[in-house]
């Protein structure tokens, strides 16, 4: 199962597929996380694959995605080609405009936009659109999940993650 | 003299982890026993250098941050030579400044580990992207004549295991020892197994003996700590076996020089490690290494299932390099596929011990090695 | 009868390697004057060196662990030992070209640290090894093979420096003034911090050579002259201090504290 994240730096995109790939592992799979963005921390296009499979992973690499998550409008331009015809696209609705002919399955999450009336803070959306894809297509466990979340936020932030990824996970 | 042998229980509780490669070698240092570490923050290497400080918190572990990376390896001889088993990290504009005292720990056969998270270059080139340009570097990059040891990782459990491997081999044979991987490794991240027990190495202890030349076969001379006594006398200048200048004597220079080289590659045999993929009955051999050797593995098995006779031959050694190996898993092919991050550096070698053609693929534009890169079906149509 | 000297050096090794008149002479037995009256033991000592004359000092004289490193790099390697091993009484001794010209930047940093180390920087002004060339330390208008018509760089102020970096101990002395070079050594020593002394050791053979003042007695005598006590130097009207250098402990280890305070 592969699966690329899009957006900008600092969304927290990267944590995504980190939090992916351990729940995973987690579920006794074999995962494989990368990352690609540009050389400033912030700001610049990100992206972050993840493979998951019951088998070795040969090529830690995406070639074509089962799923693709975007939270930029450039992620989404740029990347839908490497979607597999009968995969999905999940993206943030708040934040991207889609095309409607297209030979995939698209579905809008509000996420940005539920982060900021949730919780007041725009840095949990991609916590709650994580819960959504995983809610959504189930590549990962539920339990699996909550605890790569409590493995990777640190305990300040942990309540208001968790409360996202369960507004995430309904959703999907 | 042999280095003696202990197993320890591992640092981490044993399972399965989650991380990137750059932490893995950290928890490999951690594991096979490494307390000391210096370095100099530089992209894509710092990950390691920050979680090494956290895991010495816990541990206890001496760290210090450098003022530059000649400084780095400068600290890592004294605190080796203080009895410490000792690491960097950097990459390669952090590894051309490093040479100059790597060529010291080569002639004063200190142990040490040195993990270089291959970026794109030459110069500062491409920070955040993956190359693998210091291939020879790592063995040419100091002046004269030294032998060093390097292993390349391809996944994040090699970043683990071949780290404490390479502390070992640091300690058998007192040489400067390199994890040679790239930031394809170095910022993956994948899930590795943590096994109960590390099997770890100590340098050649001995009172009164020479520390550097007992005339033993093996070539490898027991190695003191300051503050034992045994008032050492350490030089980067042609020195006899008790330490002394002898930058006058053709003999003594002649001598330490050839066993400097020769306590690698007498010894080559016992530190080569490669790893052969269907090569029983092949036509074409592809030889890659590091993240550009699983590109070319999915290539190989893709290839495969058209029915074309392919396989790959995976150096982990890649200094000394395991030449026999390669020649028995070439043997009979019509055409040998070496692809590289670089414009073409261990195809020299690869080069050097075959007689079949040898075809070098060079991707340098920063990406990560393509399977489409090496697929060699032109080339098998050509032939 | 033997040297009271003898048991802390390698006698094989002897006659030095120094051309006669060296400073590096006097200075190698003010150190050992110094570890000798401390009662120290040269087996919890490590010296470490980089390269040139003055790195010969303790390598390979002095019978203890000696570290002869890389052009430069002396401070580097001494962090390193005495971070990982505490024990160890770690001593730098290294020529002005080594420590400040090529190490400069390892200085510094080690100052700023206040890591446990003593620095000897023994200065005569030049690169004696290579063959007498211009040093950060050259004094301006002096001639060197690399500046025939006269040194036109202002030189550093080592000790100057180093206090600014951050040392916890800085005294300057020359090989004229042994007494109080020996006394300054063992209170670099006591120090725990680091300490560091611009130990002024003149080279009749390059610097002295192209200076015009090639007699041995003649460099020593210039000494004297030149290098006046810290307290008669602040006294002096500015007109008057011309040349002149001071000489003594321009930062103690109270001193600093107070400053600090
Ligand atoms: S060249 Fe100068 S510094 Fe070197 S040993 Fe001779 S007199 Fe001393």
């Amino acid at each position: 199962m592969n699966v690329m994240f899009c957006g900008f730096g600092g969304q927290g995109i990267v944590l995504a597929g980190v939090i992916l790939g351990k729940a995973a592992v987690f579920d006794g799979l074999n995962a494989a996380q990368a990352a690609s963005y540009g050389s400033e921390a912030r700001g610049s296009a990100c992206r972050s694959e993840v493979i998951i499979s019951k088998g070795q992973i040969v090529y830690p690499h995406i070639e074509r995605a089962d799923i693709l998550g975007v939270m930029s409008q450039q992620g989404y331009d740029l990347f839908q080609e490497k979607l597999k015809e009968d995969g999905i696209l999940f993206y943030d609705d708040s934040i991207v405009q889609v095309k409607d002919e297209v030979p995939f399955e698209q579905v809008g999450i509000p996420a940005t936009e539920l982060a900021i009336k949730e919780f007041d803070k725009r840095i949990v959306a991609n916590i709650i659109f994580l819960g959504a894809v995983v809610g959504r297509t189930e590549i990962v466990s539920m339990e699996a999940l909550e605890k790569a979340v409590r493995d990777n936020v640190p305990e300040k932030f942990l309540e208001v993650n968790l409360r996202a990824l369960e507004i995430g996970l309904k959703m999907g | 003299m042999k280095y003696t042998t202990e197993t320890i229980p591992s640092a981490l509780k044993p399972g399965d982890y989650f991380m990137m490669g750059d932490e893995a070698s950290a928890e490999g240092a951690v594991a096979a026993g490494c307390r000391f570490f210096a370095g100099y923050p530089i992209t894509p290497t710092s990950e390691l250098m920050v979680h090494i400080v956290k895991r010495f918190e816990e541990v206890g572990g001496k760290f210090i941050q450098m003022e530059d990376e000649i400084g780095s390896v400068g600290a890592m001889v004294g605190a080796s030579w203080a009895g410490g088993k000792v690491m960097t990290a950097t990459s390669g504009p952090g590894l051309s400044l490093m040479m100059e005292n790597i060529g010291y720990a080569a002639m004063t056969e200190t142990p040490m580990v040195i993990v270089d998270i291959q970026r794109a270059g030459p110069s500062t080139g491409q920070a955040t992207r993956p190359g693998s340009g210091d291939i020879l570097q790592v063995k040419y990059g100091s002046h004269g004549d030294y032998e060093i040891i390097a292993l390349s990782p391809w996944s994040v459990q090699e970043m683990y295991d071949l780290t404490i491997e390479a502390f070992n081999l640091a300690e058998a044979y007192r040489a400067p020892v390199f994890l040679l991987a790239d930031e394809g490794v170095g910022h993956l991240r994948e899930n590795f197994t943590v096994k109960g027990e590390v099997e770890v190495y100590h340098r050649p202890k001995a009172k009164g003996l020479p520390p550097f030349d007992t005339g033993d076969e093996d070539m490898i001379p027991p190695m003191p700590a300051f503050g034992e006594g045994e008032k050492l006398l350490i030089t980067g200048s042609t020195h006899d076996e008790w330490g002394y200048r002898k930058t006058q004597v053709s003999a003594v220079h002649d001598r330490l020089v050839k066993r400097l080289v020769n306590k690698i590659r007498v010894n080559a045999g016992k530190i080569h490690r490669w790893e052969a993929h269907f090569i029983e009955d092949i036509e074409y051999l592809v030889v890659a290494y590091g993240i550009s050797a699983r590109a070319a593995l999915k290539t190989v098995m893709d290839l495969r299932k058209e029915g074309i006779k392919i396989g790959l031959w995976r150096p982990i050694t890649i200094w000394p390099f395991p030449e026999e190996a390669l020649k028995e898993a070439a043997e009979g092919v019509k055409a040998v596929i070496v692809p590289e991050m670089n414009h073409g550096q261990l195809v020299r070698e690869v080069e050097r011990h075959l007689s079949v053609p040898v075809h070098p693929i060079a991707q340098v534009d920063g990406e990560i090695m393509r399977p489409e890169t090496i697929d060699i079906r032109y080339l098998i149509l050509d032939i | 009868m033997n040297h009271p000297l003898e048991k802390y050096l390698r006698m094989e090794v002897f006659p030095s390697p120094f051309c006669s008149g060296c400073g590096h002479g006097i200075l190698l037995s003010a150190v050992l004057r110094a570890i000798d009256g401390l009662g120290y033991s040269m087996d919890d000592m490590l010296f470490v060196s980089g390269i040139g004359c003055a790195a010969w000092i303790p390598s390979p004289h002095f019978a203890a662990d000696t570290l002869h490193t890389t052009h430069g790099r002396a401070v580097a390697f001494a962090t390193g030992a005495k971070l990982q091993n505490p024990n160890l009484k770690v001593m730098v001794i290294s020529g002005d070209g080594d420590i400040a010209a090529i190490g400069g930047n390892h200085l510094i940093h080690a100052a700023r640290r206040n890591i446990d180390l003593t620095v000897i920087c023994a200065n005569n002004s030049v690169y004696g090894m290579t063959g007498g060339q211009l040093a950060p330390t050259t004094p301006l208008e002096c001639f060197t093979s690399t500046s025939p018509s006269g040194n036109t760089e202002p030189p550093f102020d080592l000790c100057k420096l180093v206090e600014g970096a951050g040392a916890g101990y800085v005294a300057r002395f020359t090989v004229a003034h042994i007494h109080m070079l020996i006394k300054s050594i063992k209170a670099a020593l006591e120090y725990e911090g680091f300490s560091f002394i611009e130990a002024v050791s003149p080279c009749p053979t390059q610097f002295g050579r192209m200076n015009a003042v090639p007699s041995p007695v003649d460099l020593i005598n210039m000494l004297k002259k030149d290098f006046v006590s810290m307290a008669k130097y602040n006294k002096m009207p500015l007109e008057e201090r011309g040349s002149l250098k001071p000489i003594g402990e321009f930062v103690k280890p109270d001193v600093r504290k107070s400053k600090a305070g």
